[in-house]
């Protein structure tokens, strides 16, 4: 695994460097005061790829236990975001409290000790009807389907989608042994550079907007570029994957659909609630759901894909 | 603080300040948002809606070290007293002036306590509503204290601080704190500017419940 692993690092060290001499180039030329901010928002995006990069590339070398604490933190980080746009009230204290401090910890114990017939229905099944027993017990009833169901909806996206990443490590495929977290790899590599590219492809020659009332910044040739190119980078890095090159091609195309139509979803719900961004925890991206939003949604069909047919 | 405390208590204040930063931090991910002032030394009055026992802790938070190092809360001695840990953290960790709350003690003893820590070049947080408040209202009239406090001491900035969604991490009567993202925003400072009392309380009240307008 390590060899493998590490020319990706490389590689994707090697891509950080090019985007941030680009970035500096490009604030030397337009915005060498600060006055641009678009470009402005380039640089800090730059800069927090770095971290984010340098964070799960210790996660990666740290293995299994790294991963998973990695990916709990981001699910907390995650709740704690979208908790804070929900019609949550008094009478749901305890179960926001449960969710956050037994849910979370309890899910990803369970994907660390690979306990795959239990994670898999954990939060869809006992967390479902547990949560709103505890809030229906303190008796309020304004607003409970509401209340309920943001509640579900929260642990769903945060806690049991993002959790479906480390999870990638558990699956068992022959003649893959030991490199699962090069699984995770693909699907981070896949999904990010598609958001990015998306993102590229939309400022280089976007011109029709894909959804403008759910997502103004989002075009059909970003979308269509994004997409493609993400595709082929995905066939070729088939090398780190059990997959042929078409096959390759083929996941990080399922990848980088689901990713989109992911924060598709996720902008509909920022729109609702009147807000930009999900949090400021990232400057320059955004809160933490901001930049997951594309990995939760791939995240699960990815894992069950690669299941079904790998193992 | 003061620099005659022995080194071991500072120690321990010092971790208990980081160990409480963190944690609020880890809860609230607080943020600080300055519009009407820029987090610069100088003298002031912070003065904030008060709706849980953590207010003044996410303010400490949010403050540069600086401002923090310098500013004391106000508050009320009956509960920073109750135990061993609490009077170590009010008065090591958050060095409080602390205020006799069961009315034995003379009426204008807590002006002239804050207007001391004033005169010793601290700023102070305030909360002018006097108690928490746990209805549904946003802000409640705030008691006389803050106007005694700006007669008192004319010259001194007191700026508005509205602190946002902590009310919601820890509602009445809950012990354990559910994370919810909180802001602290603050807004232009105010002055005495010879108002009366009421023209004075209307003014800083207003100024405040106007910070909570673009609440999210």
């Amino acid at each position: 695994m390590i060899p493998d692993l590490v020319t990706l690092l490389l590689g994707i060290v090697a891509l950080l460097v090019a985007a941030s001499l680009i970035g500096s180039l490009l604030e030397r030329a337009y915005s060498p005061n600060g006055e641009n901010a678009a470009i402005e928002n380039l640089t800090a995006r730059i800069r927090a790829w770095w971290g984010m990069v340098i964070l799960i590339s210790i996660a990666f070398l740290a293995g299994r236990t790294g991963v998973v604490i990695l990916f709990a933190l981001c699910s907390f980080a995650a709740l704690r975001e979208f908790v804070t746009l929900t019609n949550a009230r008094r009478a749901d204290h305890w179960t926001l409290v449960l969710s956050f401090f037994v849910a979370i910890p309890f899910q990803y114990w369970l994907v660390w000790a690979g306990e795959y017939g239990i994670y898999s229905i954990f939060i869809p099944v006992y967390c479902f009807l547990l949560a709103p027993i505890i809030s229906a017990l303190r008796g309020e009833a304004e607003d409970f389907l509401i209340r309920v169901a943001e509640v579900q909806w929260a642990l769903m996206i945060c806690v049991f989608c993002a959790s479906h990443v480390p999870a990638l490590l558990t699956l068992e495929i022959d003649g893959f042994e030991g490199r699962g977290v090069l699984l995770i790899a693909f699907l981070i590599v896949v999904v990010q550079l598609s958001d990015v590219l998306q993102y590229v492809w939309g400022k280089l020659i976007g011109r029709h907007k894909i959804a403008p009332r759910l997502s103004p910044s989002k075009t059909v040739e970003g979308f269509v570029g994004g997409v493609a190119s993400a595709t082929l980078i995905g066939a070729s890095l088939y090398w780190i994957t059990p997959f042929t090159p078409v096959q390759a091609g083929i996941m990080a195309l399922v990848i980088a659909l689901m990713g989109f139509l992911g924060g598709l979803v996720m902008s509909a719900i920022k729109r609702d609630r009147g807000v930009k961004d999900w949090g400021h925890a990232i400057a320059g991206h955004g809160g933490f759901i901001d930049r997951l939003d594309s990995v939760v949604f791939s995240a699960p069909i990815f894992f069950h894909l690669t299941r079904y047919w790998w193992t | 603080m003061t620099s005659g405390t022995p080194f071991p208590t500072r120690v321990a204040a010092r971790f208990l300040a980081s160990s409480i930063e963190l944690f609020a931090r880890l809860i609230t991910a607080v943020r600080a948002e300055w519009q009407g002032v820029e987090p610069v030394p100088g003298q002031r009055v912070y003065y904030a809606n008060h709706a849980s026992n953590g207010d003044f802790v996410l303010i400490w938070a949010v403050l540069p070290r600086r401002l923090r190092d310098r500013v004391r809360p106000v508050a009320g001695a009956d509960y920073w007293l109750a135990t061993k840990l609490k009077s170590f953290i009010g008065r090591h960790v958050f060095n409080a002036v602390l205020i006799d709350r069961t009315g034995s003690s003379p009426k204008e003893a807590p002006v002239a306590q804050m207007a001391e820590a004033l005169d010793e070049g601290s700023s102070l947080i305030i909360f002018p509503e006097g108690t928490r408040n746990l209805t549904d209202e946003r802000l409640l009239p705030f008691k006389t204290g803050l106007y005694h406090l700006a007669r008192a001491r004319p010259e001194v900035d007191f700026v508005p601080v509205w602190i946002e969604n902590l009310n919601r991490v820890m509602p009445k009567g809950e012990v354990v704190p559910v994370p919810l993202l909180c802001k602290v925003t603050f807004g232009a400072p105010q002055r005495l500017d010879g108002d009366a009392k009421d023209a004075f309380l209307d003014r800083t009240r207003n100024a405040l419940l106007e910070l909570s307008r673009d609440d999210v």
